[in-house]
């Protein structure tokens, strides 16, 4: 279970998030969305110790972030950051490799081979585990960077918007995957996603963000609303239910009522 | 399907294939050290003088060799935990730092006080100095947001004129005598060691070996950056902490051996990048610091006891390493 009560963050002096209180139970897939700004980035690095928590409290199954020793929170919980790159020559196989780090301090066994392996495979990167990083596209690096955390193979994996840079073949495998994941190994994903409708697909509760504020946590078909998606995002969005899922047509301004016709 | 072909021709490759080529090289680069160490004794040695010459030599040998691991060595950990492999600790002008501390304690003890004070003792106390203040510069520099390279690049500039000019500016407000003191060391001299520190230098290297190997898969997360090492439960600031007061030392026993040598550090640590491509710290380090000595102990043998100019190592060193960093720089541009 995933506890955040009274979070508030400042930087410098600004309020960037302001009293943001919920619990997520564990398991399954969280999705996390509002506009850009909302503080969805700066949520997750609290969550994963990445910023120290300024007021309030968060804690993975009691567990405290603010107390934890580091290396402990590194078996119970992993983070994908919106912006990834390393300086390192690395292989993808290598950079996967360190997933595992928490777990074996440098001297890996079978089992965090076979887990490396898992991760390669589950993020289609089996074919170009011996390249190195900077000879990638944006989007194969985007999945070495998410087989990384899968790897780490924590109950909690946290993802900034990993979805960037995919193509629709690779985002729809990789929203697969995790739900996969989530179900057959009861692990709980925290997932940033700008597109409303991989959230209304694969989440089993979203979380809307605004302003630095909780806005509203409800199932998908709670959320995604055309009134709560105005609300949220400032847009007037038309959303169809197309087989029993909400379906937000968000990219183009709602048809009027009556067309014109000569 | 052509994505089929392309998992098949990839799959042969199996990760043991560039271990042990990276062993091998690393084994060539042992043997050739030695056979540098060996020329650094033996070339030019005029017959009936072995008595004389192999004691002297040995103790210059041993100094040029910790020279040569101290800033392979802070240059390696400098790149990894400040995730760039084109400033060094050398052009951020930390040798400079540690000349103006030099300097400042001649003004404040007076001429007199240091010469009378214990060598290895006024020694240590630099060290401690250095590694505080090294370690404060560097944490309030790196351990807050990733910096621009270029903005870096002006940093360590000014840093170095800066500790520069503080150093030539304390000796000149010293009287002339103490200026002597001051002046002796200033720039690299590669020939004239300075042999009253070497047993208190090699205790210090020698203790940086075994934390450093035990440390060394943590500075492999390190080199990924804060985010990813923190996320990975690397204690951050500790070992950042124990890498820029471990830099500190290292650059301080360099400098005070034989002065400053700016791109020294550069050109061996890429030296030993190109040779060991995507290599962990461990092996890397190893590489660079035996690269270091070939170069040094290599290049001093032929430049002093064949070619019989003095002291010309550090300027053809510097050239050349500044050529990388020029390189490094204009190809950083063109990403
Ligand atoms: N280092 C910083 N200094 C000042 N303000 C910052 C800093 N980092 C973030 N902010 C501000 O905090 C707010 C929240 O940023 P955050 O990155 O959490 O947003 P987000 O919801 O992830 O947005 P996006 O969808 O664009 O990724 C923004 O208004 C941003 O300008
Ligand atoms: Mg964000």
């Amino acid at each position: 279970m995933i506890q955040i009560s009274d979070v508030s963050h400042q930087i410098s002096g600004l309020p960037i998030l302001t009293d943001v209180t919920f619990t997520l139970p564990k398991g399954g897939i969280t999705a996390l969305i509002g506009p850009n700004g909302a503080g969805k980035s700066t949520l997750l690095s609290l969550m994963a110790r990445l910023s120290k928590v300024q007021t309030g409290a968060i804690s993975f199954d009691g567990a405290d972030v603010s107390t934890t020793p580091t290396q402990a929170l590194a078996k119970r919980l992993s983070i994908l950051r919106q912006d990834n790159s390393v300086s390192a020559r690395l292989t993808v196989e290598d950079l996967v490799g360190f997933g595992r780090y928490p777990h074996h301090k440098g001297r890996p066994n079978a089992e965090d081979h076979r887990l490396v392996q898992e991760a390669l495979a589950a993020m289609a990167l089996m074919p170009l585990r011996q390249r190195f990083l900077d000879e990638l596209s944006g989007g194969q690096r985007q999945r070495a960077f998410v087989a990384m955390v899968l790897a780490q193979d924590t109950d909690y994996v946290l993802l900034d918007e990993p979805l960037n840079y995919l193509d629709m073949k690779h985002a729809r495998q990789m929203m697969e995957r995790l739900r996969d994941t989530a179900r057959e190994q009861g692990k709980s994903f925290v997932i940033v996603i700008h597109d409303i409708n991989f959230a209304a697909a694969y989440a089993d509760r979203i979380v809307a963000l605004k302003n630095g504020r909780l806005h509203a946590v409800g199932t998908p078909k709670d959320i995604v609303t055309r009134p709560m998606l105005k609300q949220v995002f400032d847009l007037d969005i038309i959303v169809e239910n197309i087989r029993n899922l909400p379906v937000a047509i968000h990219q183009i301004a709602p048809f009027p009522e009556r067309q014109e016709h000569p | 399907m052509p994505s089929d072909r392309f998992a098949q021709m990839a799959l042969p490759q199996t990760g043991q294939a560039p271990l042990d080529r990276a062993r091998a090289r690393v084994l060539i680069l042992g043997a050739l050290s030695l056979v540098a160490l060996g020329l650094f004794l033996t070339l030019g040695v005029p017959g009936g003088a072995w008595g004389f010459a192999l004691p002297f030599r040995a103790g210059k040998l041993v100094a040029l060799v910790l020279v040569a691991y101290a800033i392979a060595t802070s240059t390696q950990l400098f790149h990894a935990a400040t995730r760039n492999q084109i400033l060094t600790p050398a052009i951020m002008g930390f040798d400079a730092l540690y000349l103006m501390l030099q300097a400042g304690s001649v003004f404040f003890i007076g001429a007199m006080a240091t010469q009378d004070l214990d060598p290895i003792l006024k020694f240590s106390l630099e060290v401690i100095v250095m590694m505080v203040f090294s370690t404060g510069l560097f944490l309030w520099l790196f351990s807050t947001q990733a910096r621009d390279l270029y903005l870096l690049v002006l940093v360590g500039i000014i840093f170095g004129t800066l500790f520069r000019s503080l150093s030539s500016f304390i000796s000149r407000m010293i009287d002339p005598n103490d200026f002597v003191v001051v002046q002796g060391a200033t720039f690299a001299q590669f020939n004239t060691v300075n042999i009253d520190l070497l047993w208190i230098s090699l205790v210090l290297c020698a203790f940086t070996v075994p934390v450093l190997w035990l440390l060394r898969h943590q500075f492999d997360v390190l080199a990924l950056g804060r985010d990813t090492a923190i996320n990975l439960g690397l204690p951050y600031r500790r070992v950042m902490l124990i890498t820029f007061a471990t830099v500190g030392l290292l650059v301080s026993v360099s400098t005070a051996l034989v002065g400053p040598v700016t791109f020294f550090g550069l050109l061996v640590t890429h030296l030993a990048y190109r040779l060991l491509p995507g290599a962990r710290f461990g092996p890397t380090w190893i590489a660079a610091s035996l690269v270091a000595v070939i170069t040094l102990v290599g290049g001093q043998a032929v430049f002093e006891h064949v070619l019989g100019f003095k002291g010309t190592l550090s300027v053809v060193i510097d050239l050349l390493g500044g050529l990388v960093f020029l390189t490094l720089l204009l190809k950083g541009a063109q990403r």
